[in-house]
């Protein structure tokens, strides 16, 4: 993977509320490389948003305690004033969210919402501003763009306005591209579209991309190494054909079982995991997949460190030599 | 767009006319006519001489005939109240004063309602935002005659810093005789109340903005939260405030008996009242008729507004896609 671009270390993310603590994000830690996928997996509310909103601190409630560090440049992103944060912000990573039919602002017109971050951060001309945000309407393949470009985001297709939300985001060029759910509110074609599309990004402007989705189909087909999250925790972190090959996690295999398969020979039904995640208010004390577990024992009452099973794979479980 | 704002301007002639037949003949039909004898009683001869006079003594659908034949042409009669002058430019007079306390009214109300709003969304649940959500509270409850008698109580009694009335008359003025200091104290009685509405109203809908999806990719960009807010948080918030906050202007700029009574404005507020109570028929054809108008024009104006606030709004097309 080489040196690695972005190091998130021990990260937590901790709402008070009136009911009690939400402890949505609990110690992760991982690694980007440069010019590497890196998708996170995980049900919906396992802390895969909050993980990364937390990262350009997008979190909109104003008492949520970040703690650990994320080191980027040489700079730990949770130090650094607000000024400093804006300048990161869109410029040196940017991030695409989930509903392109609410992302954009519907009052303005396309052109001006995707040159606004180029504005902003280089301090260009609107007139060279918009040549940029009409190539990069090209470049995200949008026809006619030079026509788009004036054109009000309610003239346009859910696929189509995800394009402009990834145009947006490529802008300044920056060097990490966040995609909270991207693809989720599309159709499966424009998800197969939209995904090509990042890759042939990554490969033309050299770009490193977390990819946060729930659905191991798409993570199969783009990522290079995958995080699963289970309740606010990474539990097992490994190169893509690594996890689909050998998945280590009770939890990943879990949800492994639950794809169906082209080429299932086997007539073995589809598993879907049994139980519900664990309350993030009172987080259990112990291994929090303990109650959904199949291969549970006395030792699971003892929360698992992330270990090492092989160099690139990772795994939180005292079970794996048994799997 | 043309073609649909002459079709609302043809709409709204013949609201117009719906509303001149009802007012017309509910004033017809409550008891009482605008002669009748309340201190000495008039000789017969004299009375139906009056009545024939003013052509009342003909039938009501006759008496709208010829009341609409005028009207259509500006002459909206004489009225009972002061035959001396004619409805048109009594009207004329008394409203421009009220124009004036009115617009001077909508642009303070306005001005440090939305002030007062975006500050206590920007700020929700300090201090500040607490004091506009209480100050807005009495706005809403206090009447402003009730406002208006502690403002003269303390500005103009107590401390003796301000005329306790009229308008334009205290010699003390900005440019010739508009903005004078006894403009103030009613300006401010009056303003509370759409003030207090408008910035309760601005608060909520920029609250409600900052929650939008959009607000978040905005800030994802690194803009400014100043940037943020002036492209991004107000320019949406403004589609719910012209839809609420719109409705305040036609009642604002055609007056308040009692702001106009408390502070001797010699204005067009009192004639709704005493045009009513004396059945002075024309002058209540007529202060309805334009307030009718000024909301038929308000509504169109709204409509106009949306188009150009909100993309997704076409008058008058059927929706795109
Ligand atoms: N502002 C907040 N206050 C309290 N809890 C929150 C807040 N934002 C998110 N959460 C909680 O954090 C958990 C993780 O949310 P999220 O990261 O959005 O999950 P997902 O994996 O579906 O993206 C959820 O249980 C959610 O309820
Ligand atoms: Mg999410």
């Amino acid at each position: 993977m080489g040196e690695a671009l972005l190091e998130v270390e021990n990260l937590h993310v901790h709402f008070p509320t009136p009911d009690g603590v939400v402890q949505a994000v609990n110690g992760i830690s991982y690694s980007l490389g440069k010019k590497e996928i890196l998708a996170i997996v995980g049900e919906s509310g396992s802390g895969k948003s909050v993980g990364v909103l937390s990262l350009l601190r997008l979190i909109p409630a104003r008492d949520c305690k970040v703690q650990g560090s994320v080191n980027f440049e040489g700079q730990n992103l949770l130090k650094l004033s607000d000024p400093e944060m804006r300048e990161l912000r869109g410029n040196r990573i940017a991030m695409v969210f989930q509903d392109p039919m609410t992302s954009l602002n519907p009052v303005l017109r396309i052109g001006d919402q995707i040159q606004e971050s180029v504005i902003e951060h280089q301090g260009i001309s609107e007139k060279i501003a918009k040549s940029r945000a009409i190539e990069l309407l090209e470049l995200v393949g949008i026809p006619e763009a030079g026509k788009r470009y004036r054109h009000y985001p309610h003239q346009f297709s859910g696929g189509m306005r995800q394009r402009i939300m990834i145009a947006a985001g490529l802008a300044c060029e920056p060097s990490i591209l966040i995609a909270d759910e991207p693809t989720t509110a599309l159709d499966v074609t424009i998800q197969a579209q939209i995904i090509d599309l990042v890759k042939k990004l990554r490969r033309e402007i050299g770009m490193s991309v977390i990819w946060i989705t729930h659905d191991l189909g798409i993570v199969a087909g783009l990522a290079d190494r995958v995080a699963v999250m289970y309740a606010g925790k990474i539990v097992e972190f490994a190169p893509v054909d690594q996890l689909f090959k050998t998945p280590q996690h009770p939890y990943s295999r879990g949800l492994l079982n639950s794809l169906p398969r082209l080429d299932a020979r086997s007539e073995k039904p589809l598993e879907a995991i049994e139980g519900l995640p664990p309350n993030l208010i009172n987080y259990p004390a112990s291994c929090p997949f303990l109650e959904r577990c199949s291969y549970q024992t006395e030792q699971c009452q003892i929360p698992p460190e992330m270990r090492s099973i092989t160099t690139t794979h990772e795994v939180c479980c005292h079970h794996t030599e048994k799997l | 767009m043309l073609g649909y704002i002459c079709g609302r301007i043809f709409a709204l002639m013949m609201i117009l006319l719906a509303v001149s037949i009802i007012v017309f003949s509910l004033m017809h039909s409550v008891p009482g006519g605008p002669f009748d004898e309340r201190k000495g009683r008039l000789p017969p001869a004299a009375k139906a001489n009056i009545l024939k006079k003013y052509g009342l003594d003909q039938p009501v659908w006759k008496q709208y005939i010829n009341y609409m034949s005028h009207a259509v042409r500006f002459d909206f009669g004489i009225p009972y109240q002061r035959p001396h002058t004619t409805v048109a430019k009594l009207i004329s007079k008394s409203w421009a004063i009220t124009v004036q306390v009115g617009l001077t009214t909508i642009v303070v109300a306005f001005g440090f309602g939305i002030l007062a709003g975006i500050y206590a969304a920007y700020h929700q649940n300090s201090w500040v935002d607490t004091l506009v959500t209480f100050v807005s509270s009495l706005g809403v409850t206090v009447p402003n005659f009730v406002v208006a008698m502690w403002l003269i109580l303390i500005f103009a009694v107590s401390l003796n810093w301000l005329p306790m009335g009229g308008w334009g008359s205290s010699g003390q003025c900005l440019i010739d005789k508009y903005f004078c200091t006894d403009w103030i104290l009613p300006v401010v009685a009056y303003a509370i109340a759409p003030m207090a509405i408008v910035a309760r109203y601005t608060r909520a809908s920029i609250v409600e903005v900052m929650g939008e999806d959009y607000v978040r990719t905005a800030r994802a960009k690194g803009l400014s939260e100043i940037k943020v807010m002036r492209k991004h948080v107000l320019r949406n918030a403004q589609i719910p405030m012209v839809t609420a906050l719109g409705t305040e202007i036609p009642n604002l700029i055609t007056g308040s008996i009692f702001i106009e009574s408390t502070f001797r404005i010699n204005g067009l507020g009192k004639y709704f009242v005493t045009s009513t109570l004396n059945r002075d028929y024309p002058m209540i054809m007529a202060t309805f008729l334009l307030v009718a108008f000024l909301w038929g024009i308000l509504y169109l104006l709204t409509d106009i507004a949306y188009t150009m606030i909100d993309p997704r709004v076409r008058l008058g097309a059927k929706s795109l896609s």
